[in-house]
């Protein structure tokens, strides 16, 4: 009997689990797990801390096709330990990438679905080095001309180093429900207090980090419905436009970024910003539905450079 | 950290030939189970590592209950638990046995 796999095609990205979101985006049956969670390769650091451990240290990675295209693949399983960066989890994903850098016959594209809060404060040095390592051999891959594309819509949001991660990748794909910063909502209440930064006001925390924002801004490159289909058509799309990543990428970039600052950096919150790039309505962004959102973010010239 | 070991004997073999499954996740009131078709028919072994301490015997209750309406001979269980109630214990032990049914 076959399992029912494409059921999960119509389930919300936000609510599946890593392995749920792996069955439904690449095609049905095709994916190929490497270091299982039969192997049993887990934290040698959580037994220390009386946690429990997971047999996959929450990454699961493999190969397997999209549309019929070989992808490598990474899911971050949010759900554990706020799918943050282990010792072993951040090994698997730096393995991957090398492997995607190094060998000729692999696939030259790697999916990560990032859903993470950073780095596993148990095993914060162990982390913090393999999110160095995980940038290294992101940029490694892509100099080697693999594609990278990062897909942001889980529970954890994608915070902390994985921010800077998400930031590395050749394209991006969100969902509203998505976030991507560096310092989380909480991380900032606590350093710069409530009146800088009020964590339980979610249509701010949204308004700052969520992926409406992140899209608007050019900070990421497509829009997806929260569901799997949605992810999986985007990420299709995106395959056949990979920016250079070159020296004038970077400078376009450099460029881009001084003349945000110059034009935004007064604003006091998002819909201001949304005002001076000419959106009509601004404060009812945060409201629209996904279609209607989604046609004014590809009008935006601001929302649409090669150079993020 | 508390860690279980429980043997107990099926009276047949699980049925499908898939050599592993895993399902649920290591997460407040979660689990995960790993299943591996590794033992003899009759053979069941479950191993629960749980971060709450002093359930054995409502483990071994639970464990009673699924060998008896599933008979998973052949299969060694591996859980690791976020202290999961025994409800969703129960489910994730069903979908484990489901999923070994599946070829591939």
């Amino acid at each position: 009997m076959k399992a029912p796999l494409t059921k999960y095609r119509t389930g919300s990205w936000y609510e599946a689990t890593g392995r749920e979101r792996v069955a439904g985006l690449l095609d049905t049956g095709s994916f190929t797990e490497f270091i299982g969670p039969e192997k049993r390769e887990v934290s040698p650091h959580l037994a220390r801390f009386d946690l429990p451990e997971a047999f996959d240290d929450g990454i699961i990675i493999g190969r397997g096709t999209i549309k019929g295209r070989e992808v490598l693949l990474a899911a971050q399983e949010g759900r554990f330990m706020g799918g943050t960066f282990g010792e072993v989890h951040g090994a698997k994903l730096t393995g991957l990438l090398r492997y995607a850098r190094g060998h000729q016959d692999a696939p030259r594209v790697v999916m990560l679905l990032l859903d993470t809060g950073g780095v596993r404060l148990q095993e914060a040095n162990a982390g913090e080095l393999a999110v160095a390592e995980i940038i290294r051999a992101i940029l490694d891959a892509r100099i080697a001309g693999v594609a990278v594309i990062a897909l942001v819509g889980g529970r954890a949001g994608c915070f902390g180093g994985g921010g800077i991660i998400a930031g590395c990748c050749s394209r991006i794909v969100i969902s509203e429900q998505g976030r991507i910063s560096v310092s989380g909502p909480e991380v900032i209440e606590t350093n710069m207090g409530v009146e800088e930064f009020d964590s339980r006001d979610r249509p701010l925390v949204w308004r700052t980090t969520g992926g409406k924002t992140r899209r608007l801004l050019g900070g990421a490159d497509a829009y997806a419905e929260d569901n799997i289909a949605s992810f999986r058509e985007a990420a299709i799309n995106l395959l056949d436009r990979i920016p250079a990543f070159d020296l004038d990428t970077m400078a376009q970039e450099q460029a881009r970024l001084a003349r945000r600052l110059e034009k935004f950096g007064r604003c006091q919150d998002t819909p201001e910003i949304w005002q001076a790039m000419g959106i009509a309505e601004p404060d009812r962004i945060a409201d629209l539905p996904d279609e209607d959102f989604d046609r004014i973010a590809h009008a935006q010239k601001e929302a649409n450079h090669d150079a993020r | 950290m508390e860690t279980l070991e429980i043997r107990r004997t099926a009276a047949g073999r699980a049925p499908g030939t898939k050599g592993h499954a895993i399902t649920g996740v290591v997460a407040s009131g979660n689990l995960e189970v790993l299943l591996e078709r590794v033992l003899s028919d009759t053979q069941c072994e479950v191993t629960v590592k749980t971060s709450v301490e002093g359930f054995g015997d409502v483990w071994r209750a639970v464990i009673d209950d699924f060998v008896e309406r599933h008979s998973p001979g052949g299969l060694r269980i591996s859980i690791n638990d976020g202290g999961a109630r025994p409800d969703t214990v129960s489910l994730r032990l069903a979908q484990g046995v489901r999923l070994m049914e599946v070829d591939g």
